[in-house]
């Protein structure tokens, strides 16, 4: 836990230098603490020694695969970033699903990383006590009543399409996996039907969006899953 | 409730005769020459003709008649081809011209001509099936005693043997028109000089034309007409499993023996296989003491059983030749496998002393379960013995040598029991003559034994019964010795001749076995197409004594894989006829029924309904044919070898598989570390350059510009991956269900930098289904779609995106305002490094475009540039069909 006014901690995970380098650079003028590690042996050291409350782990690392990582570092009850390529679809779905909080996709835009860095670091304050009312834009998600709000009037959604929202809602600003929306709102064992959120996000894009091709409030990953914008 | 299954068989057979790509046959069938069946055939052709279709004559004889010629005056002739023969020139029917012409319909007379030599076949039967192959309807003519089956009934009672004959299966495809006229009248006609009759043939033909044999003619005639429609029609009921007649379920078994009346048998069987609609077997019986190279019946009977053995399979039966231990019990065995209900039989007359007891009874006796058929021959079938070998050798008939060493043996004994006698007593001698006979009969067979037993008894008579040294004998209890002596050397020589014969056979069967079991033991162990040909034509040319040769398709064309002896070279003429035995998969060449001039034999190696090679085989003395007999071993190493073959070919094509797959995983592997690499230095590049921060104005427009050219740089490097994924088919596809707004709005969302101010027109109806796609593909073709849009359009010009809906699928449109499309580049624009002539804007890279045209055919999309229709402005259309739309039902 990081207490008020300590400076967040982050690990930086990458075998090349020139990008520890620019990330480093950028999340200390963002105010954060930065820790670097350049294969999975030191970034295993630097877990048990720093205590990081925030990993961006590069998963193609020289030593081992950077899934292997993904286990310890949800352990050690840091939030985890994956960094990977650009056509990796699969494996950032596999990374999502086995915990990672979100991806960046390589080549990164420095703003964006930082984005997502806080937006983890803010969910992982959040994690133990999720927040009963979650606001984004004009719209407001009451999990503790079920109540879905756009500018104050109350918004009839089907429960599938409210179950979808409050899943988002859990983790805002942060990418869920389809496979998790689903499992979560459809059941076990319904993971692979894609086709169920595609009717869902555009039911709840109809009724709280003004321009639903804009995304302002469900932004679709292609291939991997969704994001409520805050 | 007994539903009846449709018989497969009779499917087939069925839809041979409706298959529409092959053609049609109708036969003219008469009783006899004259009825007119030209004539009638030449009519009908007329009506086709009239009718508008393409009728030609293929060949056709009107043996001068004027009626005939008149009728045939009207239709194309095909022109014979002239064939050298023997100094004489003969003209026969051009059966490449006809197939060549391609007529609707040709007219091929007298069907059962047998062709002159240097003819692809030896049959004009057999050029009509080639004809009928081709797609092309024929016409034909046939007199009734030219049907194989028929020909000895007609024989017997028309005193005319014909040696042009066809075989019965023809009519099973064919439709029949009897052409009959009442005997009186073509007698009249005869007499008239209306019905042609060859010079030399006039006495014979005359005693042909009486009034009876007209009419035993015509009745065989429409009943083998009647016999033919009502097969076709119980064929049609089988396959269509339609409840009607059935035939009662016989089956018959043909005994076929190696002689002279061996076909008449065949031909008897084949008779009352048709009459019952029963499937029919002909099998041989060897009995006799094949020694263990292999060798068989003496040549002329060899010949007989090969003739008579290839008549059955020409008539439609199931041919076996079963080694056993004797005629009837063999019979009986197969005849209890087969579950042959009738036995077919040759029986001639009895002559001889010693009769033996009838086969019918022997079999009978053996408790036989079919019922017997008998036919009476010409020729006694000759009876298998032991010893029969057809050629007469006379010393070795004077002086066997088994004869010499049982009369040296005897001689032995004798002068052991002289010895013995000396000593005491005299009556237990007898019994040491057992033992010469004993081993004469096992070593030397039944003959060797008899005569020994009679030497044997004779000198004892002579040395050991009083009076010594005379062949009286005196006292009649010595008699009753000698008699004994007799009869227990004829059982026992008896007895063991059969054992020694049925030893042999069993160890030829053995021979037989362990070549077979040796062959496939040594295809195991070979993994190349060439070294199975060598061994192939080894085996072949060790078990036949004659040449070989293996010849497979090579680049289109047959080519030498290996033969015996190495330096064999195939004529030109063999080289056809391997080719056509390889393309029909049927035997061909010398002592087949095609191509029989030829001096090879070629025989398909098959595996799985295709022909994998062809074997060819010769004797080295190019006058004699290979030894038919031992044909069914070979086809049993060819088959052997098919599968060999086959098997060599499937592990060929998994390894050319397994080196493709390695191939694909290097490919990937090298390009997601080259990717990595590339993108790595790039982005740490564009991030550190933004991280700067600059001094004064101009160094901020510097690093601006190198930021701008570095992401120009990175965007190219992206592309460019992309493209070399594409280009090496390493483009992997995971479709999901993709709705199009989303996805143009994910693009839009990525694109917001680029976009800036400009307004972004989406028209996508909110009902519309969703598509299978690959979405990161699909992302990669709109970002690129509409980047290209908003290069080569006014920045203040709005871009539009539309969906639109038919009953084929959906056309998802990015429609800019710009200059369009310079006419003609409508399809060049997708091409690589393509940049449009004329724009000012040449930030692209030229290949964003066919990266769309890539990715989209990978997800089975079409791309489609075009100008628009309602004004200034280029069109660029993705068509998505309708087999990629989501229905409700897709998922279960």
């Amino acid at each position: 836990m990081t207490a008020p006014g300590k400076l967040a901690k982050i690990l930086v995970v990458d075998d090349e230098m020139a990008i520890r380098r620019l990330l480093r650079g950028s999340l200390s003028r963002a105010g954060m603490d930065v820790v670097e590690a350049a294969n999975a042996r030191e970034a295993l050291a630097a877990l048990d020694i720093d205590k990081p409350d925030l990993v961006l782990l590069d998963l193609g690392l020289p030593d081992r695969d950077g899934q292997e990582l993904i286990g310890p570092v949800k352990a050690s009850r840091a939030a985890l970033l994956v960094v990977s390529a650009r056509d990796a679809t699969a494996q950032k779905v596999a990374a999502l699903d086995l915990g990672a909080d979100d991806y960046v996709t390589k080549p990164f835009d420095t703003d964006e990383v930082l984005a997502r860095v806080r937006v983890a670091l803010r969910n992982r304050l959040l994690a133990d006590n999720t927040a009963p009312m979650v606001c984004f834009g004009v719209v407001e998600v009451d999990l503790a009543a079920r109540i879905v709000r756009r500018d104050g009037a109350e918004v009839h959604l089907s429960p599938k399409e409210y179950g979808f929202l409050a899943e988002l809602a859990r983790y805002p600003g942060r990418v869920v996996s389809h496979a998790a929306i689903l499992r979560a709102v459809w059941g076990p064992g319904q993971e692979q039907a894609v086709e169920y959120l595609r009717v869902a996000a555009r039911g709840l894009r109809r009724k709280l969006e003004d321009v639903p091709v804009e995304q302002s409030v469900i932004r679709n990953e292609p291939g991997v899953g969704y994001r409520l914008m805050l | 409730m007994n539903t009846i299954r449709p018989d497969p068989d009779a499917l087939l057979r069925t839809i041979d005769r409706q298959d529409s790509t092959r053609g049609r046959l109708k036969l003219f069938l008469g009783a006899a020459p004259g009825v007119g069946k030209t004539y009638e055939m030449l009519m009908q052709a007329a009506r086709r003709r009239d009718a508008g279709e393409d009728v030609v004559i293929g060949v056709i004889e009107t043996h001068g008649r004027a009626e005939t010629e008149q009728r045939a005056a009207g239709f194309e002739i095909i022109p014979r081809r002239a064939i050298d023969h023997r100094g004489q020139t003969l003209h026969e029917m051009d059966l490449d011209a006809i197939i060549a012409r391609r007529p609707a319909l040709v007219l091929i007379d007298e069907l059962a001509h047998t062709n002159a030599p240097g003819c692809r076949h030896d049959k004009r039967w057999q050029d009509v099936e080639e004809v009928l192959n081709a797609g092309i309807d024929v016409y034909s003519t046939l007199n009734v005693q030219h049907l194989e089956s028929l020909n000895d009934v007609v024989a017997s009672f028309a005193r005319l043997h014909v040696r042009e004959t066809l075989p019965d299966r023809v009519l099973d495809h064919a439709e029949i028109e009897v052409v009959d006229i009442p005997p009186g009248e073509l007698i009249e006609r005869l007499k008239a000089g209306k019905v042609y009759v060859p010079q030399e043939a006039s006495r014979a033909l005359a005693h042909f034309f009486s009034h009876s044999n007209l009419t035993a003619l015509r009745e065989l005639a429409l009943r083998r007409a009647a016999q033919a429609v009502d097969a076709q029609m119980l064929d049609y009921l089988r396959a269509h499993a339609l409840e009607g007649t059935w035939a009662a379920g016989e089956r018959l078994l043909v005994a076929v023996g190696a002689d002279a009346g061996a076909q008449e048998v065949v031909r008897a069987g084949k008779r009352l296989a048709d009459s019952l609609s029963a499937p029919w077997t002909a099998v041989h019986i060897e009995t006799g003491p094949a020694s263990p190279n292999l060798a068989s019946p003496a040549p002329s009977s060899r010949e007989e059983l090969s003739a008579a053995l290839h008549l059955a399979s020409q008539l439609g039966a199931q041919v076996a030749t079963i080694p056993a231990g004797g005629l009837p019990e063999g019979l009986a065995h197969m005849a209890a496998d087969l579950r042959a209900t009738i036995l077919v039989l040759g029986q001639g007359r009895r002559r001889g002393l010693f009769r033996r007891e009838a086969l019918s009874a022997q079999l009978a006796a053996l408790g036989l379960g079919a019922a017997m058929h008998i036919v009476p021959c010409a020729a006694a079938p000759r009876r298998p013995t032991a010893g029969r070998d057809g050629e007469f050798d006379l010393a070795a008939w004077l002086f066997p040598p088994g004869l010499l060493i049982s009369g040296a043996l005897i001689a032995c004994v004798t002068l052991a029991g002289v010895l013995f006698s000396a000593l005491g007593s005299v009556t237990n001698i007898a019994l040491l003559y057992l033992l010469p006979v004993m081993l004469a009969a096992t070593r030397y067979g039944l003959w060797t034994g008899i005569v020994t037993g009679l030497i044997s008894s004779l000198a004892y008579n002579f040395f050991f019964i009083p009076p010594i040294h005379t062949f009286t004998i005196a006292d009649p209890q010595n008699l009753i010795t000698v008699v004994v002596l007799l009869a227990v050397v004829l059982v026992v020589s008896h007895m063991a001749g059969r054992l020694r014969d049925t030893a042999m056979l069993s160890r030829a069967s053995a021979v037989r076995s362990s070549a077979l079991a040796g062959f496939a033991r040594q295809l195991t162990g070979i993994g190349a197409a060439g070294e199975l040909g060598r061994v192939l034509c080894e085996e072949g040319a060790g078990l036949l004594g004659c040449y070989t040769v293996l010849l497979m398709p090579h680049d289109g064309a047959l080519a030498q894989i290996a033969a015996i002896p190495q330096e064999i070279t195939l004529q030109a003429l063999d080289r056809v006829v391997a080719q056509w035995s390889f393309d029909n998969r049927k035997p061909a060449g010398r002592g087949s029924d095609t191509l029989s001039a030829a001096e090879w034999l070629f025989l398909p190696v098959e595996a799985g309904g295709k022909a994998l090679a062809v074997l060819g085989v010769a004797h080295p003395d190019a006058a004699q044919p290979v030894r038919a007999d031992l044909l069914p071993m070979l086809t049993s190493f060819l088959d052997q070898a098919g599968l060999a073959l086959d098997r060599i070919r499937l592990e060929a094509e998994r390894g050319h598989m397994r080196r493709l797959e390695e191939r694909d995983a290097l490919r990937a592997a090298l390009l997601s570390s080259v990717s990595h690499d590339l993108r790595t230095p790039l982005t740490a590049v564009v991030g550190l350059l933004g991280d700067l921060t600059p001094a004064d104005p101009e160094q901020e427009r510097v690093l601006n510009l190198a930021r701008a050219e570095a992401e120009r740089l990175q965007r190219f490097v992206a592309n460019l991956l992309d493209m070399v994924r594409i280009e090496t088919g390493a483009v992997e596809l995971h479709p999901e269900p993709v709705d199009l707004a989303e996805a143009v709005g994910s693009a839009a969302h990525d694109l917001r930098r680029l976009l800036g101010q400009r307004s972004l027109a989406v028209d996508i109806a909110a009902d519309l289904p969703l598509v299978r796609l690959d979405p990161r593909l699909l992302h990669h073709c709109l970002i690129n779609l509409i980047e290209n849009a908003a290069h080569y359009s006014p920045a203040a010009t709005p871009i539009r995106i539309e969906v639109r809906a038919d009953a084929d699928g959906l056309d998802l449109a990015v429609i800019d305002e710009g200059p369009g499309l310079p006419p003609g580049s409508e399809t060049r624009v997708f091409e690589t490094f393509t940049r449009l002539e004329g724009s000012d804007r040449k930030g692209g890279t030229g290949l964003g475009l066919a990266i769309v045209k890539g990715f989209a055919e990978a997800m089975g999309l079409q791309v489609r540039a075009a100008n628009r229709a309602d004004g200034k402005g280029a069109r660029f259309t993705l068509r998505m069909p309708g087999g990629l739309l989501w229905k409700e039902n897709d998922r279960s």
